[in-house]
């Protein structure tokens, strides 16, 4: 464990991009440029959705459920060519992230986030409500998703869910 | 004015001689849909509860529904399944709050009446009254008997892990209910192996709960609907099909297998969903694995009427539990499994091809979109009418997809058990 930190010893500036990574990462998930959703990950880097029931049974089953930057691409390619959907917008509202453990280059994190959803017509809706728990790690490009796993307490979905959380 | 040129009619009738049409107001009117849930979900048909090993362990329950109605399935101290409703026998309280757990017995917060697992009562609180001076004060008539005052048992039928209870004890045994034909399918997936469940997936569709039978008695749409089936071969009209149906035409299977995909002009040519330069990124999203028991058929999606749709799709499988709640409105409840004797590889392979479906499936999420949809139609024109006619106007099997007989299969035994008949 050379260079582990406790999370005390983070240092600013490693915050404030941490800091940086959720906020754009919100940004790019509302503004419908999807793609440019993959590249907050590593290239192995894993997107999971998951049910908070499962989670809490420890039943592996998410409702996605990407493996790699590559499968995160395929979802885009779903979101913007194949699912027929209703159109909307959404709007996230992520807390503040709070670090759990730092591990030489590698930081995890978690944070709570809000999803409104709001269609065409329609009123807004709090869609989607959880936590993401993330795994990031400092890459030449800056820090990337190793891991982001989002547990959302909203198990009973409002029809279909199209968009990234 | 008359009946026949309102936009909601008084009175109306489905008196045409088949069931290729069918009227917008069997999706939207509130006493039809009470009908149904008397007729369908509460008399005279097994109704899916959930899977043996969800309750793996004595005293191991879970919260399922039937119809409307909130039923828990427990597996109680000797073993056995059972099924009672969540509704308390003294004021109604529907008791259990939680939707899974282990419990000796079952306890009604509100006057602390107690039951054992199978639903019988046990104990009253002050039954016989609280003595307070020398005098008993209260205390239950001397005519109650406990034993008539327990929850309400459903009857049960498990088959190969899975569970089928009915609120109607004169209910025919589920192997006739199901017919041979349809439950050929069903033993093909559930033949006695454990299973081992995955996890589930929720949502809640603003349809019809009929409309969802009908998405999975209808081979014409997924080759057209659905990109991935159509540009990867896995559900299209040159597939390898048959469509099955049981004697009375409420069960149904559609057989497929998987085609080689591509360009084929005749399946293909301007169909807007297929794309014919699309690759996968990561080919693990379709790392398909054929597995003996599948017996030739690489997708079989039979459904149970009313409640139940039975997914296997490649080495993807699921319950599929409908709940309806109001005529316009139901939860579809996911249930994914994998089999005791998977190895490793076999249980990511199927949850990394559960990112097809669910709520945000690649091919399911659209599903409830069209699905919601058209509810949105019928509830604005009710006198109108959907237009079953591709393939003919019978209800017979048939061994290609191009075909919607097995929904007007499904919609001659409604009528016929509604009463809306010529």
């Amino acid at each position: 464990m050379s260079g582990a930190r406790t999370v005390g010893e983070l240092d600013f500036a490693t915050y404030f991009s941490l800091l940086n990574l959720y906020a754009d990462y919100a940004v790019v998930v509302d503004s419908a440029d999807w793609a440019r959703w993959p590249e907050f990950f590593t290239e192995d880097g894993r997107y999971r959705l998951q049910p908070r029931e499962n989670y809490e049974q420890g039943l592996p089953l998410c409702l996605l459920a990407l493996e790699s930057q590559a499968m995160i691409r395929d979802r885009v390619f779903g979101v913007k060519e194949t699912m027929y959907h209703d159109p909307y917008y959404q709007r996230h509202i992520v807390g503040t992230p709070r670090v759990l453990a730092v591990e030489g280059e590698r930081i995890l994190a978690e944070a709570n986030y809000a999803v409104i959803r709001t269609k065409l017509d329609g009123e807004s809706t709090v869609f989607n409500a959880g936590f993401y728990r993330d795994e990031i790690v400092t890459t030449p490009g800056g820090l990337r998703f190793a891991s982001r796993l989002c547990v959302y307490d909203s198990e009973m979905i409002a029809n279909s869910l199209i968009y990234p959380i | 004015m008359d009946d026949a040129t309102r936009v909601f009619p008084r009175d109306p009738h489905w008196r045409a001689p088949d069931s290729s049409r069918v009227p917008f107001w069997a999706y939207t009117r509130e006493d039809l849909y009470r009908e149904e849930l008397e007729r369908f979900f509460y008399k005279g048909h097994w109704c899916y509860i959930g899977l043996e090993a969800e309750v793996p362990n004595p005293g191991d329950f879970r919260r399922s529904a039937v119809g409307e109605r909130s039923v828990i399935l427990v597996r109680d101290m000797d073993g056995a399944i059972n099924v009672v409703e969540n509704v308390c026998s003294h004021r109604g309280v529907r008791f259990c709050r939680e939707r899974h757990g282990n419990r000796k017995d079952f306890l009604c917060p509100y006057h602390q009446w107690n039951f054992d697992l199978k639903g019988n009562l046990q104990g009253v609180p002050f039954r016989r009254g609280v003595k307070q001076d020398g005098k008993v004060n209260g205390g239950m008539p001397s005519d109650f008997r406990v034993e008539d005052h327990g929850l309400t048992k459903l009857k049960v039928a498990v088959r190969n892990g899975v569970v089928f209870a009915s609120f109607d004890h004169d209910v025919e045994p589920l192997e006739d209910f199901l017919g041979p034909v349809i439950l050929r399918y069903f033993d093909r997936v559930f033949d006695g192996r454990g299973l081992k469940v995955l996890g589930y997936r929720r949502q809640r569709i603003p349809g019809n709960w009929k409309l969802m039978q009908e998405n999975i008695k209808d081979p014409y749409h997924p080759g057209l609907l659905h990109t991935w089936f159509s540009t990867f071969g896995l559900w299209r009209a040159d597939n390898r099909s048959e469509l099955k149906m049981d004697a009375r035409h409420r069960h149904a299977a559609m057989i497929s297998t998987r085609g080689t995909g591509g360009k084929v002009a005749e399946v293909v040519s301007g169909v807007d969903s297929f794309k014919e330069h699309m690759q996968l990124n990561d080919p693990r999203l379709l790392d398909i694995v054929p597995e003996p028991w599948w017996g030739g058929p690489t997708a079989v999606m039979t459904t149970v009427f009313p409640s139940l749709i039975i997914q296997q799709q490649v080495n993807s499988v699921s319950m599929r539990h409908i709940q309806p709640n109001g005529h316009g409105s139901f939860d579809f409840v996911w249930t994914h499994f994998a089999f005791d004797d998977d190895d490793e590889a076999m249980v990511q392979r199927r949850l990394i091809q559960a990112n097809l479906f669910g709520p945000a499936g690649f091919v399911s999420a659209d599903d409830g979109e069209v699905i919601e949809w058209s509810q949105e139609s019928f509830e604005q024109k009710p006198f109108h009418r959907t237009l079953l006619e591709m393939g003919g106007r019978d209800t017979e099997d048939a061994d290609h997809m191009v075909t919607e007989t097995l929904i007007r299969g499904m919609y001659a035994y409604w009528r016929e058990v509604m009463g809306e008949t010529a």
